[in-house]
Order: C-alpha cells, then sequence, then structure tokens
C-alpha cells in the first residue's frame, strides 16, 4: 500500500475547528426549526394547504442538512470536481424516482377509490376501539 | 494472467496515480456509500409511494410519544433526543478526524471514544424504542394503530418502519463496530507507523453516511 502515501492530504481548501463549529450550528438550528415545525403542525388540521406547505417545507430544511452534511462533514465540498460530479450526477437519478413512483402511487389510490367502491367502503371502516385503552394511560416503563 | 503480456504499464487503473486526489480505499468507500444511498431511497421510495397509494396513515405523533420514564404524551422529544445524539456523534467524528490529519493520537482516541458512546446511546434508544412500540402490540405484520382518521390502518406503516429503522440500525451498529476497531488501531499505533490516519477518514464518511441516513428517516417517519 506504499501508493497511498503519495497523496497529500492535508493541502485541502477548507476545514478547520471554526467550520466544524460553524457547520454543527446550522445543522442543531436547523434541527431545532424542523422540529418547531414539527410542533406547530400538531395543532393544524390534517390535510390542509398550509400543513402541505410546512412538510414542503420540512423536506427542503431536510436537503438543507443533508447538504451541510455531505458537503462539510463528509468533506465533499473540498474535494476535486471530478470527484464531486461522479458522486452527485449518478444520485440525480432520485429526481426521477421519487417523482414517478409517487405520482404513480397516488394515481393507484385515485383509481382504487374511484373504481373500487369495495375498497372505498372498506377504507372508510373505522377500527375498533382497544379495550385497554384506559390502561395505556398509565406510563408505560418497559 | 498470462506471463506473456507486458508488465510494465498496468492495464487498467490501479490507484497508482489518482485521478481525483484521493487514495483508492476513500474512492470506494465513497462509490459503496452511493450505492448505499440507493439502497436507502429505495426504501424510502417504496414506503413514500405506499403513502400515496394508501387512503389513510397513522399519525406519528400519536404512535411515537412516549419518553422514557415519562410515560406517553411527549410526541417528537425522544426523536428529537436520539437526532441529536447522532448529529454530536458526528461532530466528535469530524473532530477525530481532523485530529487524525494533525498526527495527535490522544485527540484521537478521545474524540472516537466519544463517537462510540454517542453510537451505543443512539442504539440504546432504539432498542428502547423497538422493545416499546412491540410491547405495545406493533411488530412486522401487527399494527395496532389506527390511521389519522380513525380509520382501519394496514400493517404497511410498522412493517416500513421496523424495516427502515431496522436497517438504519444495523448500519449504525457496524459503524460502532468499525470506529471501535478504528480505536484499537490507533491505540495499537498502527497509524503511528503508518505515518497517516487516512484510515479514520474512511470510517469517519461511513459515520456521516449513518447520520444523513437518519436526516431522511427521521423526516419522512417522525416528521411528516
Amino acid at each position: 500500500m506504499e501508493h497511498t502515501t503519495a497523496i497529500h492530504h492535508d493541502e485541502h481548501a477548507g476545514g478547520g475547528t471554526k467550520e466544524i463549529i460553524k457547520v454543527t450550528v446550522i445543522l442543531s438550528v436547523l434541527t431545532v426549526v424542523e422540529l418547531a415545525l414539527g410542533f406547530w403542525m400538531m395543532k393544524l388540521e390534517a390535510g390542509t394547504s398550509l400543513v402541505h406547505a410546512i412538510k414542503g417545507t420540512i423536506v427542503i430544511l431536510m436537503l438543507a442538512k443533508a447538504f451541510y452534511i455531505v458537503g462539510y462533514f463528509m468533506h465533499l465540498k473540498h474535494e476535486l470536481r471530478n470527484l464531486i460530479m461522479t458522486i452527485v450526477v449518478p444520485l440525480l437519478l432520485f429526481v426521477w424516482f421519487i417523482i414517478a413512483f409517487l405520482y404513480d402511487g397516488n394515481s393507484y389510490k385515485e383509481l382504487r377509490n374511484n373504481y373500487n367502491p369495495y375498497y372505498k367502503e372498506k377504507s372508510l371502516e373505522k377500527a375498533p376501539l382497544k379495550k385497554e385503552e384506559h390502561e395505556e394511560k398509565k406510563p408505560a416503563v418497559e | 494472467m498470462a506471463t506473456t503480456t507486458v508488465t510494465t504499464a498496468p492495464k487498467y487503473w490501479s490507484g497508482g496515480k489518482s485521478p481525483f486526489n484521493v487514495e483508492y480505499g476513500k474512492l470506494m468507500m465513497w462509490c459503496f456509500l452511493m450505492s448505499d444511498a440507493f439502497t436507502f431511497g429505495a426504501f424510502l421510495i417504496a414506503y413514500g409511494t405506499t403513502r400515496f397509494a394508501t387512503s389513510g396513515w397513522p399519525n406519528p405523533n400519536e404512535v411515537f410519544q412516549s419518553f422514557p420514564g415519562l410515560g406517553p404524551g411527549y410526541p417528537l422529544l425522544f426523536v428529537s433526543l436520539m437526532t441529536f445524539i447522532l448529529i454530536i456523534s458526528s461532530v466528535t467524528m469530524v473532530l477525530a478526524v481532523q485530529a487524525g490529519h494533525q498526527m495527535k493520537k490522544k485527540a484521537v482516541v478521545v474524540n472516537l471514544i466519544l463517537t462510540i458512546i454517542g453510537g451505543l446511546a443512539f442504539l440504546s434508544c432504539q432498542a428502547w424504542e423497538w422493545t416499546h412500540l412491540h410491547s405495545e402490540g406493533a411488530w412486522w405484520g401487527s399494527n395496532p394503530f389506527p390511521n389519522a382518521d380513525g380509520t382501519a390502518a394496514t400493517t404497511n406503516f410498522t412493517n416500513f418502519f421496523f424495516t427502515i429503522t431496522g436497517f438504519h440500525g444495523f448500519h449504525v451498529f457496524s459503524g460502532v463496530i468499525i470506529n471501535v476497531v478504528m480505536l484499537i488501531m490507533t491505540l495499537t499505533n498502527v497509524f503511528e507507523k503508518k505515518g497517516h490516519y487516512l484510515m479514520i477518514e474512511k470510517a469517519g464518511l461511513y459515520w456521516h453516511f449513518v447520520d444523513l441516513v437518519w436526516v431522511f428517516v427521521f423526516t419522512c417517519f417522525y416528521l411528516i
């Protein structure tokens, strides 16, 4: 493994304790904002456009966190552009994956709800209330 | 491997010259992580597709609402703790890598130990959560939680939850094992003799990837 020592690895741009602290603070703040949005969402009625907007915001914050982890903690931002492209370009397939699969899932739901009355009837059945519901109020310590 | 071929120029790139200015192992770690990202991505997209194809879905704030010692009624609290544990352990891992660059053995050891503790803490949290959900009747093929609108739910929710967090937990577990190996190698001066701590960097890449996956799992299962 002689060849591995030939690479001068400490000549990267960036790095340093300052950057680590900065990224840590950014990640923590983004997480706190995500959680705040999560708590806010609990008080809102499900399915409204406001809730969808909050969920979209959470996804954008999630992608920002991913950028900071990959770019700074995993150091990808300071690598050569060839390496960045090698890793990031194949991941662009996810754009198509997500759009195609979620669209397909949604269309399957619409089809079943529109053309399969049995499915629709079944999906509107209320869940049976559990008998031990009152017991669950006790703190369940394992 | 015919011996008649000229051996001076290798036919395939063997890492001798670095086109990306990273050593062979690190490039291969990136390739592995990319493939692993597709595995996790496939899991999460399957979950999303199923969720989009189903009329009702359990409310995560009603499912994940217990905190050890406090009981139910605290949605998001426990998972926030788990998230911060993983972020902090990721930070200590960066510090270990940085100390390795500066050839500071003691700092590498301290930060690796902190990272291992963080990993074990996360695994303990997950073990508690799984045990708790299991005691409520949730497991693969069994879902006691009704949909948010009160309709009867399928077992898709628990199946995906246990499969994906289980797969992630297994990654955390292997990451802890890798970090323990790195710690032993540091303590036995393997890297000092080699003259560099590049191996820690590769272990670090894996550990950050585990943290990265948790960002997605946390968002998809607990928040949205």
